[in-house]
């Protein structure tokens, strides 16, 4: 923030600090009018009666409602970041290789599933696998439909964190004659991969935040889970509010260890490290050799999120 | 083949597919417009000397970033309209699309406003520098010198958050709008599932047609638009 | 070499988050290995319902509901006592999957004997007759019958026919409102945000029947379809007599009029009796 300060205004003179007082007084009132109005049409309402909100804070809330259905996102989350890199490296090296046709077939299938909903894929696959007789078809469809969105999204961010890093890498490998495949596997991939952390944690927020999808193909997950408990107790309104809190808690923690990361990293590659934006979809503009090169969308939007 | 081929035209003529995506562009388009307004209001706020407009703006950002958008939904539906019984439309049809519109513009307007700010962090601060030097004070520093710049320094994650807002236009079905497409593709293989394959990649082709020119724009735009230092 | 460690770190924290999770949750309550085996002896698998309450619905760690309590019935007759059951969540869609991949031994979840389905499975049955009815606000007059509708607000469950049979065959203008469950539905009637919710006549009674709904709304008691409630069974089993024996033998000694009327009491509810209590169709 201190940086940014600087950038837009001067260091304030006795009159401006003033203003800058006031319009402190008159924003922080105006928040908190709105805030105050928020709560006072809830009141109105009853939705601070003890009642809405005990049955949340009972074991068995927790016991048989929250937490397992924390640990069923956690699962599917868990599986679907591990797969998610694999795919992710797999494809992103697929699309610097030297063959054009495993370029063309890589860039095929990284498009492909970068343009299609996650929704609409894990409908898909949920209907697929229940056709054929699967089990557990819900937590497949979560996990092969998270895998494929942000596995093509890791690939986009291998190859521009390969493509970011300074040519004489590449170059230097080759001069101590290493073939091509080398110096992307002992020179450039460990980099760009160094590099691409704080990215990938940020796409973390991204598959945590999706495994939600899961609740409209009936996956237990915590906020189907929340549902589920709020229906019961006709408390929907308290029950997803605890549910946003732990999505959001969880996720502000990822964020925050991703803007550490990447200001730790910094320095020690010879590629840019960044924070996604945590949306997905960070590398619309790279590898067409942009004014940045390749990779400036996600510098770009990274900065954004490095407060 | 032919035979598979007049039956598949034959199902694309039972339902209106084109309608769907229609739906979905609408969705697209209404909360792209409003985000883009409270995006930047929120971004001014965030970059504003102001610590109490600072803070209103930072916590917003860091709760609806970090929301699920499945949860804003279903919150939209069970808290807001169920529990609360606020209605927005007394056509039903209109109420929940209403709703969804509401539901994607709050949440893409957190990234609206950390793309804005990405821009502004592209201008330079000689600019601002410039912009004080002959006398402007904050808000007419950033309406003049400061956000045009850094509108086009933004173009790109602006394009980004526009993909991502219409590939999420189909997560409205969880405040029940069930004429998008998600669900027809959902109606479609459920009656039909010989043809799910089929009816799988004409939904994902056409999401991607719509999804591609987007982001050929936008790279051709921000490439274009990009202020040359 | 700092870098290599904080790429380690976030590797170890990524693992330790894909281990963490590897135990997935049961999302309402205990799952079926916890009920069985205690004793050592022969278990057997019933699919129910875990979300319908007054049918089959799981409360924290009990099974509850009309289903449930013939299930318990039939299981004791076919020599498995409460805890030699293991309770399994069937989910509309899965109910043959999970049938012929013997997921289960036998399914009572308001499962309907069609010709479609005996393609599939094997029924016992029925041993309930449920139709298709109306659930409406307690004080609510002007809604009698599926004509009522007309310009009305519907809330029916995603993916279930039963709400666009009423706008093909009674009421064109009425407005429909999906939601993936029946829980969601009536909440929204209570909130009067929309004006019925329709499906099977003893759903709705076992929704008027929860605590939380009680008092505040009603079964119109007209029902317009004829819905019989068999036991699913994989199509080579050797139970189905049995399992009709004992579903006669539960109507016959009061049990089972007494699970209708403990599971809906206070709503005011009895099923049409023209049909019920049921006769079992013979075996195939």
């Amino acid at each position: 923030m201190s940086t940014q300060k600087s950038v837009l205004f001067d260091a304030p003179g006795p009159r401006a600090r003033r203003r800058i007082a006031l319009g402190n007084v008159v924003g922080a009132l105006v928040v908190l009018g709105v805030a105050a109005l928020v709560v006072a049409e809830l009141a109105r309402k009853g939705q601070f009666a003890a009642s809405l909100w005990e049955p949340i804070f009972t074991s068995a809330a927790w016991q048989y409602y929250f937490i397992p259905g924390l640990q069923n996102t956690l699962r599917a989350a868990g599986y679907a970041v591990v797969g998610a890199v694999l795919f992710g490296l797999i494809f992103g090296s697929g699309r610097l290789a030297r063959s054009g046709a495993v370029r063309w077939v890589s860039s095929v299938v990284v498009e492909f599933f970068r343009a299609v909903p996650v929704l609409l894929m894990m409908i898909f696959f949920w209907l697929l696998l229940g056709f054929n007789q699967v089990p557990e078809p819900a937590f497949l469809a979560v996990v092969i439909a998270l895998i494929l969105y942000n596995g093509s999204v890791i690939a986009e961010l291998v190859r521009s964190g390969v493509g970011n890093l300074p040519k004489g890498q590449s170059e230097a490998g080759l001069a101590v004659g290493l073939t091509g495949g080398q110096v992307l596997r002992s020179i450039q991939l460990p980099q760009a991969l160094i590099a691409m952390l704080p990215a990938l944690v940020s796409q973390l927020v991204v598959v945590l935040k999706d495994t939600a999808l899961g609740q409209i193909i009936a996956y237990p997950e915590l906020l189907r889970a929340a549902q589920t408990f709020g229906n019961g107790n006709s408390n929907n309104l308290q029950t997803l509010a605890v549910a946003a809190v732990i999505f959001i808690v969880i996720n502000w923690a990822l964020t925050a260890v991703a803007q550490w990361l990447s200001r730790y990293l910094s320095g020690r590659t010879s590629g840019t490290t960044a924070a996604g934006p945590g949306i997905g979809n960070p590398t619309v503009a790279a590898g067409t050799g942009g004014p940045g090169g390749p990779g400036n969308a996600i510098a770009a939007t990274g900065d954004a999120s490095a407060t | 083949m032919g035979d598979f081929l007049s039956q598949f035209g034959e199902l694309f003529a039972t339902y209106d597919v084109p309608g769907a995506f229609w739906v979905n562009i609408q969705l697209t388009f209404w909360a792209a417009i409003f985000s883009l307004v409270l995006g930047t209001v929120l971004a001014l706020m965030r970059i504003s000397p102001i610590a109490s407009l600072q803070w209103a703006g930072t916590s917003y950002v860091n709760i609806l970033r970090n929301t699920p958008l499945t949860v804003i939904m279903t919150f939209l539906f069970l808290a807001v309209w169920t529990q609360l019984q606020i209605t927005l439309s007394d056509d039903f049809a209109q109420n929940f699309f209403r709703f969804g519109v509401i539901g994607l513009t709050v949440y893409h307007a957190a990234f609206v406003c950390e793309a804005i700010r990405s821009g502004v962090n592209t201008v330079p601060l000689g600019q601002a520098e410039a912009a004080r030097a002959i006398g402007l004070s904050f808000l007419p520093a950033a309406r003049l010198i400061i956000l045009p710049q850094a509108f086009r320094g933004a173009i790109a994650p602006l394009g980004n958050t526009l993909i991502a807002l219409l590939k999420n236009s189909t997560v409205v079905v969880a405040v029940s709008v069930s004429t998008e497409a998600s669900t027809l593709m959902r109606e479609m293989i459920e009656s039909n599932a010989n043809f799910i394959y089929a009816i799988f990649i004409l939904f994902a082709l056409g999401f991607a047609v719509l999804v591609i020119p987007v982001g050929l724009l936008t790279t051709y735009l921000s490439n274009r638009l990009a202020v040359r230092r | 070499m700092r870098t290599r460690h904080a790429g380690a770190a976030t590797l170890a924290a990524l693992t330790a988050l894909t281990l963490a999770a590897c135990g997935g949750g049961e999302v309402g309550g205990g799952g079926g290995e916890e009920t069985g085996g205690a004793d050592g002896g022969e278990t057997i698998k019933i699919g129910i319902k875990f979300d319908q309450p007054g049918l089959g619905y799981q409360d924290g760690s009990e099974y509850t509901g009309f289903d449930t309590d013939v299930a318990r019935y039939v299981a004791e007759k076919l020599g498995f006592s409460e805890d030699q059951i293991e309770w399994v969540e069937a989910p509309s869609a899965n109910r043959e999957t999970m049938l012929q991949t013997g997921q289960v031994d036998m399914i009572f979840a308001t499962y309907s004997i069609t010709d479609e389905r005996k393609e599939q499975v094997a029924f016992a049955g029925p041993y309930f007759i449920a139709g298709q009815d109306l659930l409406v606000a307690e004080d609510n007059t002007d809604i009698t019958g599926p004509d009522d509708l007309e310009g009305k607000n519907l809330c029916s469950v995603t993916g279930s026919t039963s709400a666009q049979r009423i706008k093909d065959e009674y009421a064109e203008g009425v407005q429909l409102v999906e939601r993936p469950g029946y829980a969601e539905c009536v909440t929204a009637l209570t909130a009067g945000q929309v004006d019925a919710v329709t499906t099977d006549d003893i759903i709705l009674a076992g929704l008027a029947a929860q605590d939380a709904n009680k008092g505040k709304v009603k079964v119109v008691g007209n029902p317009f379809s004829e819905e019989n409630y068999g036991v699913g069974l994989p199509q080579d089993n050797d139970r189905c007599e049995d399992i009709n024996a004992a579903i006669t033998s539960m109507i016959e000694d009061g049990a089972w009029e007494e699970a209708v009327t403990s599971n809906t009491e206070g709503t005011g509810y009895t099923p049409n009796a023209d049909l019920n209590p049921p006769t079992t169709d013979a075996c195939a």
